[in-house]
């Protein structure tokens, strides 16, 4: 052994890795210390603080028109859910509702943010796995998605659509037609995604039974989204607490009780499918009318404490804010989703093989800023 | 045109053998001589052959990922992998400050000089073999798998945990797929009689193995080319690599010339697993005979050896550049899993079969 010396390994025996903060499959500076037997973990402690931007803090500092930008950052596959739930929750203070013709363009935008990281995720799942061509099936949906809201927008990733009262801009005049469009796109697309992916040998044995999460173990490491529903808990906030409406459209939460890596695979298939359905049921139901609410030109949150959650496409956002009456928050605090999955991987990785352990990140789908913020 | 199809390399040779003989002697000079000229004629010809290897499969990939791959260097992009090559020949080659020196820069020179000596019995076309030794099948095995040597060099002198681990799966791999490989290797052997190359050619004349043999060789080919995908460590089986666990395995600390040459070993081991499997079940040069059809067999024979060869070895390359843009990648576990309970009995009931069809002489 004095090639590898002493520091390679540990006095029990132990191989200690540290995957990241550069690594191709932490998807961002996550940065995973592993230590290993052979090929299998015994532990695995995530390190933070790489992409540390303190937005929380920052936010104090911003008026309430402009924090909600800052959460674009967050949790960049689903920025407008995050502008939404940052929204919602001035709103909340204000004691103000978005306009009906608001609330429907929040909810469509909502899905279509869904859809996009979902078919992101899919993508990458495949990656992780070592199968590179799904990535780019999953583009090209999600690039169909993301012209989109460049249309509508002028963005595509970060896109600071919603303000509170409402959205920015009204919808282009070509939103709806090339919304249907896309959704056929989906729908005749989405058979392509099973037959490349799901139904291959080699992918079912590596996500069947890997990765395990029982439902005790995701209500107490407060797992939550497709993660937390893989393992049998219903926690879809748009069914427990609707918000902008989700009441009153038809959709299915889905659940599963297998709580491994291909029980989170298949829900967050399936609720591709779901959004769809909520985006073709509204599409041709958007009221007519103002797109914004009135609000004054600096708005003050009156005294108190808010808290708004909402579902993103990893699992539930919450936003609180304490006003102390100024232009802007006092404090503010984010309950990312990722945060606490994230919490679960040493959990779920013991015992398991490196492989397994990429596994379980890519079907966690962890977005690294939003564990840091 | 006639002269040209029947044209037989062995006429080239033995002018330049007469030639050198002539000229410098009948001695060791003359040995020598010829070597460097085999030598130098395999480097011209590899480094074409890997250059369009590796744009084959870019625009395989791109084929299959909905894309166009590369088209901006040169004629359909068909220079950008010179290109690549440049940067990659101008590139530091760096050597990590706590490595083993020696090792470190001895282990992409094994790796490709095994995976070139390799070469030497291929029958390229009719008449055209470097050297057509008596045991040919058994020193391809033999010498393929020094491979593995190089690969643990790589990863044990680079100092970096990520290499370890990559060189020390690639050692339980490769040593566990050989099994196979052999095998499948000797279920062709035990109907033909012989290792030499030229022999197992000339035994497909009347039809190739996979088409005379039955069942039986149709398993040991499906189970070569898994095999040898694993032995060539290629996606499904890339876990020595496995750029998603490892970053890039046993190759991570390598850049520059040093890199290249692996990537190089890489696309020469494709080309001489094909090749091995178009030789052994596919008939080799041997054009597309069936038994007393004497007008097709004759048409057949005026495509040229050397065209049926590569036609059948690129269609194997095809295949397996399919799996790689196509499968994930199995875990360390399932690798061997696949092997030592499914890979390994299979084949072993299979050469028994294949036995039991030369003894009685069921094949055509």
């Amino acid at each position: 052994m004095s090639l590898l010396g002493e520091d390679i390994v540990t006095e029990d025996g132990e191989f200690v890795i540290n995957m990241g903060p550069q690594h191709p499959s932490t998807h961002g500076v996550l940065h995973l210390k592993i230590w290993l037997d052979g090929e299998t973990i015994k532990r695995v402690q995530p390190h933070l603080g790489y992409i540390h931007r303190s937005i929380e803090k920052m936010s104090e500092n911003l008026s309430y028109r402009n924090f909600i930008f800052a959460t674009s950052r967050m949790d960049y596959l689903s920025a407008h859910i995050n502008n939404e739930a940052c929204a919602l929750c001035v709103e909340k203070g204000l004691q103000i509702e978005a306009t009906p013709r608001a609330q429907v363009i929040r909810i469509l935008m909502a899905e279509l943010t869904r859809l996009s990281s979902h078919q992101l995720w899919w993508g990458c799942t495949g990656l992780d796995l070592g199968a590179v061509t799904p990535f780019f099936y999953a583009f090209r949906e999600r690039e169909a998605i993301m012209e989109i809201m460049e249309e509508t927008c002028g963005a595509r990733l970060t896109m600071n659509y919603m303000v509170p009262g409402g959205v920015m801009y009204d919808i282009h005049p070509n939103f709806q037609k090339r919304v249907k469009d896309v959704m056929k796109q989906i729908k005749n697309n989405l058979h392509e995604y099973f037959e490349i992916l799901t139904g291959n040998v080699i992918f079912e044995n590596r996500t069947k039974g890997v990765g395990y999460l029982s439902k005790e173990d995701a209500i107490s490491y407060g797992v939550t989204g497709p993660t937390g529903r893989a393992s049998g808990v219903s926690c879809d906030v748009r069914k427990w607490f609707p918000y902008e409406g989700y009441d009153k459209v038809q959709f299915d939460e889905i659940l599963d009780n297998c709580g491994d890596c291909y029980a989170r695979y298949m829900v967050r298939m399936k609720e591709m499918d779901q959004s769809v359905s909520i985006i073709e049921q509204l599409i041709d139901n958007i009221p007519e009318g103002d797109f914004q609410t009135k609000t004054k030109n600096v708005i003050k949150l009156p005294k108190g404490e808010f808290y708004q959650r909402v579902e993103t496409a990893r699992g539930e956002l919450g936003v609180f804010i304490v006003s102390d009456g100024a232009a802007s928050p006092y404090r503010i605090k984010y309950r990312s989703p990722n945060f606490s999955n994230l919490s679960a991987i040493d959990h779920m990785a013991r015992g398991a093989k490196i492989g397994d352990l990429i596994a379980i990140m890519a079907t966690l789908d962890l977005v690294i800023p939003d564990i840091d913020r | 045109m006639r002269l040209l199809l029947t044209y037989s390399f062995s006429s080239l040779s033995s002018h330049i053998h007469a030639w050198l003989i002539s000229s410098m002697g009948d001695g060791m000079a003359a040995l020598v001589a010829e070597m460097v000229i085999v030598g130098i004629s395999l480097i011209v010809f590899l480094v074409p052959l890997c250059f369009f290897l590796g744009y084959m499969e870019r625009k395989v990939a791109a084929f299959m990922q909905l894309r166009l791959g590369p088209n901006r260097v040169g004629p359909k992009g068909s220079m950008q992998i010179v290109a690549d090559t440049v940067k990659l020949l101008f590139k530091e080659g760096l050597t990590p400050t706590a490595s083993d020196k020696f090792l470190f820069n001895l282990a992409p020179v094994i790796v490709v000089v095994t995976s070139m000596l390799v070469m030497a019995p291929i029958a390229f076309a009719k008449d055209f073999q470097i050297w057509d030794l008596s045991i040919g099948v058994l020193y391809v095995t033999s010498i393929s798998s020094i491979a593995v040597i190089g690969i643990l060099m790589a990863g044990w002198s680079s100092y970096n945990k990520y290499s370890l681990l990559g060189a020390m799966r690639s050692g339980a791999q490769i040593v566990s797929y050989e099994l196979s490989i052999g095998l499948s290797i000797l279920s062709v052997i035990v109907l033909t009689g012989s290792l030499k190359m030229s022999d197992i050619v000339m035994s497909q004349q009347n039809g190739w193995w996979i088409f005379k043999g039955h069942l039986p060789m149709w398993i040991s080919f499906v189970i070569f080319v898994i095999a040898s995908t694993a032995e060539i460590n290629r996606a499904p089986f890339d876990l020595t690599e496995a750029e998603q666990e490892l970053t890039a395995g046993f190759h991570t600390e390598y850049s520059g010339m040093k890199f290249a040459m692996f990537l190089l070993s890489e696309y020469i081991n494709l080309f001489v697993v094909s090749a091995i499997a178009a030789t052994l079940f596919l008939g080799g040069w041997m054009p597309f005979h069936i038994g007393h059809w004497e007008l097709f067999n004759h048409i057949m024979d005026f495509i040229p050896s050397s065209i049926w060869f590569m036609g059948k070895t690129f269609f194997i390359i095809f295949i397996i550049m399919q799996f790689r843009w196509t499968f994930p990648r199995l875990r360390v576990d399932q690798l061997l899993t696949l092997e030592w309970k499914y890979l390994l009995p299979i084949s072993m009931v299979n050469i028994l079969l294949a036995t039991l069809i030369a003894i009685m002489g069921w094949h055509f």
